[in-house]
């Protein structure tokens, strides 16, 4: 069996004594919410941490209020079945409920938690294997080892942003709620990542997400959230296109936001976007020109799973299809897109 | 090589005294207490400390849906939730389907299509879909397999499987 090493399990009462417990406790304590990408880490070697500090049964962490004076407040704690299911974010927000719904299985979607999918490790194949296996190949940077075995010559680790959720936060300017030391702190999650595979976060580590909120700003957009993956079920994105468009009553876009998930070590997001459409009605020829746009700062490498060319390839698909399904444009010879995997009568 | 490492780690892990807690665990509407170490996941305490051995296990990295059991009436993982953080719920596992001495009408469609072949993923299959079944008694083959699609199954190709769910869905188990 592939057991959990020995630790020790802290269950504070409260955030702020959580935070605390993690300053105190330093490099050498994790926060655990709802542990499905903490524990098979933990299991594989790939975290290794002496005390964990549980935010599992935190009730300052829970609740979704949809219409809140800021806009609507999502606690980190809730689980990706229950923001995949609310009714306010189905209807304000389905490119959320969409996102959330669409992580991993039912099973770990009842356990995950919104706040650890938007932290979720970034993910490689040289690094998602168990001690036994990255022993056998010689270990990479991000754990036990110094240099990348993706692209040796990398000065930094290219491990691969893998959230469903943050991409989508990113196109509607959430902004998340982290618990200090010295209090609530705002940060625009757009500000939160770096494109480093092993720093991906620039929080504090004494700091926690307690909650998300999106601007009322948000709330007449229309939005949309693509994955592309091999099974309809399981598996992270290896692409994923997040797009949020405020038309007004003349169909004139007022803003537009293209944030791309899993072609880097952060989200990307597509400048063009804003600048080649906004104050604009759109046509199909600026659809095409944003999709070339978000193909041209794709930068997918070979370390998950299909083939990197083909995930820079479908950026420039995936784009058009979300931009097409917001404006409510045909375009020419392609559908508006499904989920893969929908054979009805199986194998 | 591996066996061996392990042994090494699980004796120096003994040496520094691993802890041990009393657990008090709601399985299938008995409590129990057991003492056990802080760091065993939920699987293992029901398969080692509790004798309860119908949970299985495959992956233990959440990837196969094999060791669901059911957590306050939602399917979990239990390869990847600690016995410390189960206690308080109402845990259900495959020996808690039987009512009265009876199998479970969805045991019983199982057994009588043959929608098992190994069984190994059956447990798990079997709580997933009573969970969906309580919520929602008609679900149509779309739901069931969304349901299910955490759930991985090496022999049936499914089929069966889905079959034996619907036919409890319209009521026609013997």
């Amino acid at each position: 069996m592939l057991r959990l090493p020995d630790f020790t399990y802290i269950r504070p009462k409260s955030l702020k004594e959580a935070g605390r417990l993690l300053a105190e406790l330093g490099p050498e304590a994790m926060a655990v919410a709802g542990g499905t990408d903490l524990y098979p880490k933990m299991k594989r070697g790939q975290f290794t941490p002496r005390y964990l500090v549980s935010l599992r049964f935190l009730p300052e962490l829970r609740g979704i209020r949809p219409g809140s004076k800021e806009g609507m407040w999502i606690g980190a704690g809730e689980t990706l079945t229950v923001v995949a299911k609310n009714p306010a974010v189905n209807k304000r927000f389905p490119a959320l409920a969409h996102a959330a719904g669409s992580v991993s299985t039912p099973a770990l979607r009842n356990m995950g938690t919104i706040g650890g999918n938007v932290f979720v490790d970034t993910r490689c194949n040289y690094y998602d294997q168990t001690f036994f296996w990255r022993q056998a190949a010689g270990f990479c940077m991000k754990k036990d080892g110094d240099i990348c075995l993706v692209a040796p010559k990398s000065k930094s680790c290219l491990a691969v942003f893998s959230s469903d959720t943050a991409p989508v936060l990113c196109s509607l300017g959430a902004v998340a709620l982290l618990a200090g030391p010295d209090g609530l702190r705002k940060l625009p999650f757009e500000q939160i990542y770096r494109d480093d595979g092993m720093h991906f976060v620039t929080k504090r580590d004494d700091e926690l997400l307690r909650a998300i909120l999106i601007p009322r700003a948000a709330f007449g957009q229309r939005n949309v959230y693509l994955k592309l993956r091999r099974r309809g079920s399981f598996d992270f994105p290896v692409l994923g296109v997040a797009a949020a468009m405020a038309l007004d009553r003349e169909g004139i876009c007022r803003s537009a936001r293209v944030v791309l998930t899993a072609v880097a070590s952060a989200p990307v997001v597509v400048e063009e976007a804003s600048r080649l459409l906004e104050g604009k009605k759109v046509s199909r020829e600026m659809i095409e020109a944003v999709a070339e746009a978000a193909a041209k700062v794709s930068h997918p490498v070979d370390n998950v799973d299909l083939d990197y060319w083909y995930r820079k390839r479908m950026t420039r698909v995936y784009v058009k299809r979300a931009l097409a399904e917001l404006t409510g444009l045909k375009l020419e010879t392609e559908k508006v897109p499904q989920e893969p995997v929908k054979d009805e009568k199986g194998p | 090589m591996m066996r061996k490492s392990r042994k090494e780690s699980t004796a120096k892990l003994n040496q520094n005294g691993l802890t041990k807690r009393l657990l008090r665990l709601r399985v299938n509407g008995e409590v129990k207490e057991v003492a056990t170490e802080t760091n065993k996941t939920l699987l293992e305490v029901l398969r080692e400390d509790l004798g309860l051995t119908g949970t299985k296990h495959g992956c233990e990295l959440g990837e196969c849906g094999t060791c669901t059991v059911l957590i306050d009436d939602e399917p979990v993982l239990s390869c990847l939730v600690l016995g410390v953080e189960s206690e308080d719920a109402d845990i259900v596992t495959v020996e808690g389907l039987m009512r009265d001495g009876r199998p479970h009408p969805l045991q019983r469609a199982f057994a009588d299509l043959g929608a098992t072949q190994c069984g190994y993923c059956i447990p798990g299959i079997l709580l997933t879909s009573r969970a969906l079944l309580d919520k929602n008694p008609h679900p149509t083959r779309e739901q069931i397999r969304e349901a299910l699609a955490g759930n991985l199954c090496r022999c049936t190709g499914y089929t069966k499987i889905l079959d034996a769910v619907e036919l409890v869905v319209k009521g026609e188990v013997a």
